[in-house]
């Protein structure tokens, strides 16, 4: 086997894992504060990209202003539909949660499947990513090294934000004890929006950033979804650390299991979950709860 | 807070089991009727959703565990049914043997994984499980992958009912059916049924009073995952076709959203769901509005206000009344 196709491989995982990670990041966030499994986030993923490729389409506007416009509607979105109707299953059993936002999914795949169909709409790689550099053991498109370092930026930022600033310790806190974060003064529900908003955008950026990669398919947030289900289990709920490096380890995997046995690259990831489940069923980094 | 799943405590009084009784022979006059009014072939694909969603509600019902991932099971049974009386020549009930057994099989496998945890994550696993399935239906060569196993034959029930006449395959159909509603019913009023909704209420005391927990959880997961590959099995001969539909995600929450439509734990519940849900895919189908749509319309409208579903509401209203009529 040549050097080329496992090295490629191993950055098609490592792009791969960059999205399971930002999406299964969103998750985290809303889970910890909320306890609500955002089944929803596939659709902010696949409306980011939709976004994306609308504004060019429609209105002429590229890749660059999209990064920051896309994530930034669906984020509005995201937090209108938190403030109307997620919102409203907070204090029943979390499963509603789960149902309610996969109800949502639902209609929002729909109805693009509705518009555009299933065969999905091509969207440029940006002219000043294009093209790549020959690294002598493999070749690096400047566009997929872009994806894995924003990612990484991202991912990291997002964790810096939520452990090491007076924000992040305020949102650490109202996840521990809302009633008492709400004594000291603090805005919590808006605290818990932002959160949320915050969860929706990574989606959106990711959807952006997977545009000229993938397809722009009303599709593709389902398709991701239920791995990052399975990703989430694997990691455990517990840490923000602990989602990012799962969710980039196990596109690492993926990719590699598609140099040695193609055929169950698609049930690498499952077939990790069930070990996992069997030997530490809270997860990796998950804590009992 | 809990989901709200009903108990079948109203069912358990006077007026309550005069009424399930009064509910059942109707149901069974209309099982009997239905095929001279309606076409039988669409009565047999709501009869194996409605067994289905029995299937699925034996383990919600019983357990309070909310499975994602029952297309599996149901996929899994409609696959082997389909290729074992296809390509091997099995005869109809052993088709059907084989389905149910495929299903037991991977049943099993779920279960051992998934009743590790539960609730959210239980949910998780059981779906994520079932997308494994997924994924081996689309790759091992007997699926066919995207053109599934069609043509597959019905055949002659013990070598002497020819089943290619479509009422004597409904009357079988609607027989499978019954058996599978009254084995749930006799399950959830037996003493194993009521040693499960006490771990559901309780689990710690059910342990420490020394019930073997898990295993109850496991015997209840595979009961359930069996009666949906008979759905299953019984849907691809009836129907002549097993395809990737059968173990996708739609169909996974196709069968939640019957169940939380009809009222979770309620006996009659899916029943009603499975009708609702079938009648009304056929009809959109016919107008072109977007099933997806309406589907994650009607889940976001039950779980904002209708959170007992059909059946549960109605038992909610019998049991105040009765109670009022106590007092």
């Amino acid at each position: 086997m040549s050097a080329m196709a496992l090295f490629g491989q191993v950055l098609l995982g490592l792009i791969n894992g960059s999205f399971y990670a930002m999406l299964s990041l969103g998750l985290a966030i809303v889970f910890g504060l909320l306890g609500i499994v955002n089944a929803a986030q596939g659709a902010f993923y696949m409306l980011g990209a939709f976004v994306a490729w609308m504004l060019l389409q429609y209105l002429g506007i590229g890749y660059w202003p999209s990064l920051i416009l896309a994530p930034l509607a669906v984020a509005i979105f995201g937090i209108i539909l938190e403030r109307t109707i997620i919102r409203r299953v907070y204090n029943l059993d979390h499963l509603y949660g789960l149902l309610l936002t996969l109800g949502l999914f639902q209609i929002i795949q729909g109805l693009f499947v509705y518009w555009y169909g299933t065969s999905g709409q091509p969207y440029d790689t940006p002219e000043l990513l294009s093209g790549g550099h020959n690294l002598g053991f493999m070749f690096l498109p400047n566009y997929r090294a872009w994806v894995v370092v924003a990612s990484l930026i991202l991912c990291f930022g997002t964790w810096y934000a939520i452990e090491k600033t007076r924000l992040g310790a305020y949102l650490r806190a109202a996840t521990e004890n809302p009633t008492l974060v709400r004594a000291f003064g603090i805005n919590v529900p808006l605290l818990v929006t932002l959160a949320f908003g915050g969860g929706v955008a990574l989606a959106g950026i990711a959807g952006v950033l997977a545009a000229p990669i993938y397809q722009v398919n009303p599709l593709m947030g389902g398709n991701i979804l239920i791995t990052v289900f399975a990703v989430v289990v694997i990691g455990g709920f517990g840490s923000i650390l602990g989602s990012i490096v799962t969710g980039l380890a196990l596109g690492v995997l993926e990719g590699l299991s598609k140099v040695f046995y193609p055929e169950a690259s698609n049930m690498v990831i499952f077939a990790i979950m069930i070990v996992v489940l069997m030997l530490k069923p809270q997860g990796l980094f998950g804590r009992e709860r | 807070m809990a989901l709200e799943i009903s108990g079948i405590s109203a069912s358990e009084t006077g007026t309550g089991r005069g009424l399930e009784w009064l509910a059942m022979g109707i149901g069974v006059v209309l099982l009997i009727g239905a095929p001279f009014v309606v076409y039988p072939v669409f009565l047999m694909e709501l009869l194996c959703m409605a067994l289905f969603a029995c299937a699925f509600n034996l383990l919600i019902g019983g357990g309070g565990l909310l499975s994602f991932g029952h297309a599996a099971f149901f996929g899994g049974g409609a696959y082997i049914a389909a290729e074992t009386a296809k390509e091997f020549g099995f005869p109809f009930e052993l088709a059907i043997l084989a389905g149910t057994a495929t299903a037991i099989f991977l049943g099993l496998i779920v279960g051992l994984v998934a009743i590790r945890r539960s609730g959210l994550i239980f949910a998780m696993v059981t779906l994520a499980l079932a997308q494994a399935v997924y994924f081996l239906a689309l790759r091992l060569p007997f699926t066919h992958s995207e053109d599934g196993i069609q043509a597959v034959p019905r055949g002659w029930l013990f070598g002497i009912v020819d089943l290619r006449d479509n009422m004597a395959m409904y009357y079988v159909t609607a027989a499978i059916f019954f058996l599978g509603y009254l084995l749930v019913r006799r399950v959830w009023k037996s003493p194993f049924g009521q040693v499960l909704r006490a771990i559901k209420d309780n689990q710690p005391r059910m342990i420490s009073l020394g019930f073997p927990v898990d295993r109850y959880k496991l015997i209840n997961f595979i009961l359930s995952a069996a009666l949906a590959g008979t759905a299953g099995s019984l849907k691809a001969v009836a129907l002549g076709l097993a395809t990737l539909t059968d173990v996708d995600f739609s169909t996974s929450a196709a069968v939640v959203l019957m169940v939380l439509l009809g009222g979770l734990g309620t006996l009659m519940g899916p029943v009603v769901g499975a009708i609702i849900t079938v009648s009304m895919d056929e009809y959109l189908a016919g107008i072109g509005i977007p099933v997806p749509v309406v589907i994650g319309v009607i889940f976001v409208f039950i779980i904002l206000i209708f959170r007992r579903g059909i059946v549960g509401e109605f038992l909610y209203y019998l049991e105040r009344w009765q109670a009022r009529g106590a007092r």
